[in-house]
């Protein structure tokens, strides 16, 4: 079988144009569905930032919430309820707001403001430059360094700007894992000094992080929250949460999922026909080899390795391409939210062995049906 | 049949062979009750005019189109009644093809062409290639190994693809119309090299062809006429 193999090979990337024709339609499909679901991923990931960054067990919400930046505040029995929970080892308010800033430069900024829990500062930062402790200080504030620094005219520790007629002195520079996806710059500060320069509503807590004692305690606790009439999410629930606000309650997954169809259509329509017109081309050949003496079984591993061999190629082709541009457009551009997953590669593994599947199939039955006789009736 | 002392083994017994085509009024009978026989060492013509069924004919005598009655023995083996990968395997193994339009590769070399039999048997691709230029030699084109065959004349490509037919060691060679792209010249050449370097007494040729100026290479030359044979002569005794 390896020298029919072989035979289809050479059968294959012998006629170049074909070849490429094949490759090109492929490598253009991989590379747009990739793109598509990579920048899909980006984006659902960049929504979840502030779950991501805070890394919380446990988010306590009002049920209405739908995205992190979507905010309903609690009432503070609700944090005292939260902390008598059997199972609960401890619970913190963490607010969550948008602010306007006013630059030295002049300039407005809006910017999110997460105010940490005074006492035990959960969810802080790395801090890059400047001491954590500096946060209580006079106006502390921690900017954070992402995509958005260069949005706060990049300050230096010491800096001072403006938020609601208060004076901010930035006291420290950290790094987070995950940048925001609202193209807006990040501010951490205490939970006091938040709700104290913010306008907030009558309820401040915007949501109460939960840590569990044991991994085991976690459905008891979800299960008491819901009874005060509230949500408790695992961190994972809580951006699959959220993904699912931007995937089913606004156009974004369906626009994603279309252009996605369309590319995998691309694909195949490219490939399909390439691929058909190369067995059409063939056929004679492939008759000559059945008259010969090939068994079908033989001829459909020929197709079957050709299409193969030109999906996984093409497949090769199309990650690289779509890596290299997005690693171009991240240099170029910071805030460029596209990141490929092991899912948006699975994903694109799957289209393509559809579209060589589809493609292969036509070719199978074309050469299952020629006849040899066929062959010497010309 | 040649008339000797020491009979010469059969190598192809075809008894009251029957095809037809298409169904209700389109339905004809390309082959009425058709025998012949072929013996080793001898090169046997199929002739007649276009529509005669000489092709049809030679495919079913190679196991390639079913007829709808008679039988067919090739060296004793009742063809028709192996199974499809069996007699895939038979042909592989028994028989040899050389094609109208060569039906060459274009994308391989000529070396390769001539390999594809080998391949097809599952030998090594490098030893398969080693015997494909051995070949190339018996039929007068070494040094040719890694041209494509577009880089050859028409002669040239039939001698590949009579490498080809020859490479896996065949009892029994079928041409179908052999001299058709080639000019008269060439053909009889052909032919003549066919009859003087690759017909042995241990291998037959069968070969349909309507082309009368090869005929006094034939040794016996079976006439086809709607479907019927109609006349069996000495190659030398045809115009």
């Amino acid at each position: 079988m390896r020298g029919i193999l072989i035979l289809a090979y050479k059968l294959l990337v012998g006629d170049r144009a074909k070849f490429a024709a094949l490759l090109v339609g492929i490598t253009f499909a991989v590379f747009l569905i990739i793109m598509m679901t990579s920048t899909f991923a980006g984006i659902l990931t960049r929504a979840s930032a502030t779950v991501i960054n805070i890394g919380a067990s446990i988010w306590v919400m009002d049920p209405a919430v739908d995205t992190v930046a979507n905010t309903i505040g609690l009432p503070d029995y609700v944090l005292d309820a939260a902390r008598s929970i059997e199972g609960v080892n401890y619970a913190v308010p963490l607010f969550s707001g948008g602010a306007l800033v006013h630059l030295p430069s002049g300039r407005y900024q809006a910017v999110t403001v997460l105010g940490l829990d005074d006492a035990s500062l959960l969810g802080r930062p790395r801090l890059t430059e400047g001491r954590i402790e500096d946060i209580f200080a006079e106006n502390g504030f921690i900017v954070v360094q992402d995509s958005e620094f260069y949005k706060f005219d990049k300050p230096r520790l010491g800096g001072e700007f403006e938020l609601n007629d208060h004076r901010g002195v930035v006291t420290g520079l950290a790094k987070v894992s995950q940048s925001s996806l609202f193209g807006i710059p990040t501010l951490y500060t205490t939970y006091n000094r938040a709700i104290q320069y913010l306008p907030s509503p009558r309820f401040t807590i915007s949501y109460i992080l939960i840590e569990p004692r044991t991994p085991e305690d976690i459905p008891k606790i979800k299960e008491r929250v819901r009874e005060l009439g509230y949500v408790a999410l695992t961190r994972d629930d809580f951006i699959s949460k959220i993904s699912d606000f931007y995937k089913y309650k606004t156009g974004l997954g369906t626009n994603i999922l279309l252009m996605t169809v369309i590319s995998f259509v691309v694909g195949l329509s490219i490939s399909g026909q390439t691929f058909y017109t190369f067995i059409l081309e063939n056929l004679d050949k492939f008759g000559a080899l059945k008259a010969m003496g090939a068994r079908n079984r033989e001829l459909v591993a020929m197709i079957l390795f050709q299409a193969g061999f030109t999906a996984l190629t093409g497949y090769g082709l199309g990650v690289g391409l779509c890596a290299l541009m997005i690693i171009g457009a991240k240099m170029r551009l910071p805030e460029y939210a596209s990141i490929i997953t092991f899912w948006n590669l699975g994903f694109a593994f799957m289209m393509v062995l559809v579209i060589a599947g589809i493609s292969s199939y036509i070719g199978v039955r074309k050469v299952l049906r020629i006849e040899p006789f066929d062959i010497f009736r010309g | 049949m040649p008339a000797t002392a020491t009979m010469p083994a059969t190598a192809i017994k075809a008894r009251g062979i029957v095809k037809w085509f298409g169904e209700g009024d389109a339905r004809i009978c390309a082959l009425h009750e058709v025998e012949i026989e072929a013996y080793f060492g001898e090169i046997v013509f199929i002739v007649g005019p276009s529509g005669s069924g000489k092709t049809t004919l030679l495919s079913v005598l190679s196991g390639i189109l079913r007829p709808d009655a008679g039988t067919v023995e090739v060296e004793g083996v009742d063809i028709w009644s192996l199974s499809a990968d069996k007699l895939a395997e038979f042909r592989l193994n028994r028989l040899g093809f050389v094609f109208q339009d060569y039906h060459l590769f274009q994308r391989l070399t000529t070396a390769e062409n001539v390999a594809v039999p080998l391949i097809l048997k599952d030998h090594p691709w490098p030893e398969a290639l080693a015997k494909a230029a051995e070949y190339l030699e018996i039929v007068g084109l070494a040094g040719r190994a890694s041209l494509p065959p577009v880089k050859l004349s028409g002669g040239e490509q039939q001698r590949v693809a009579i490498a080809r037919a020859i490479i896996g060691q065949p009892d029994i060679l079928i041409f179908d119309e052999p001299t058709a792209s080639l000019d008269g010249e060439t053909g009889r050449n052909i032919i003549n090299f066919v009859k003087t370097n690759i017909l042995t007494d241990k291998r037959c040729i069968v070969i349909v062809t309507h082309d009368a100026r090869i005929n006094e290479f034939a040794d016996r030359i079976l006439k086809m006429e709607d479907g019927r044979l109609t006349s069996i002569v000495n190659g030398n005794d045809m115009p």
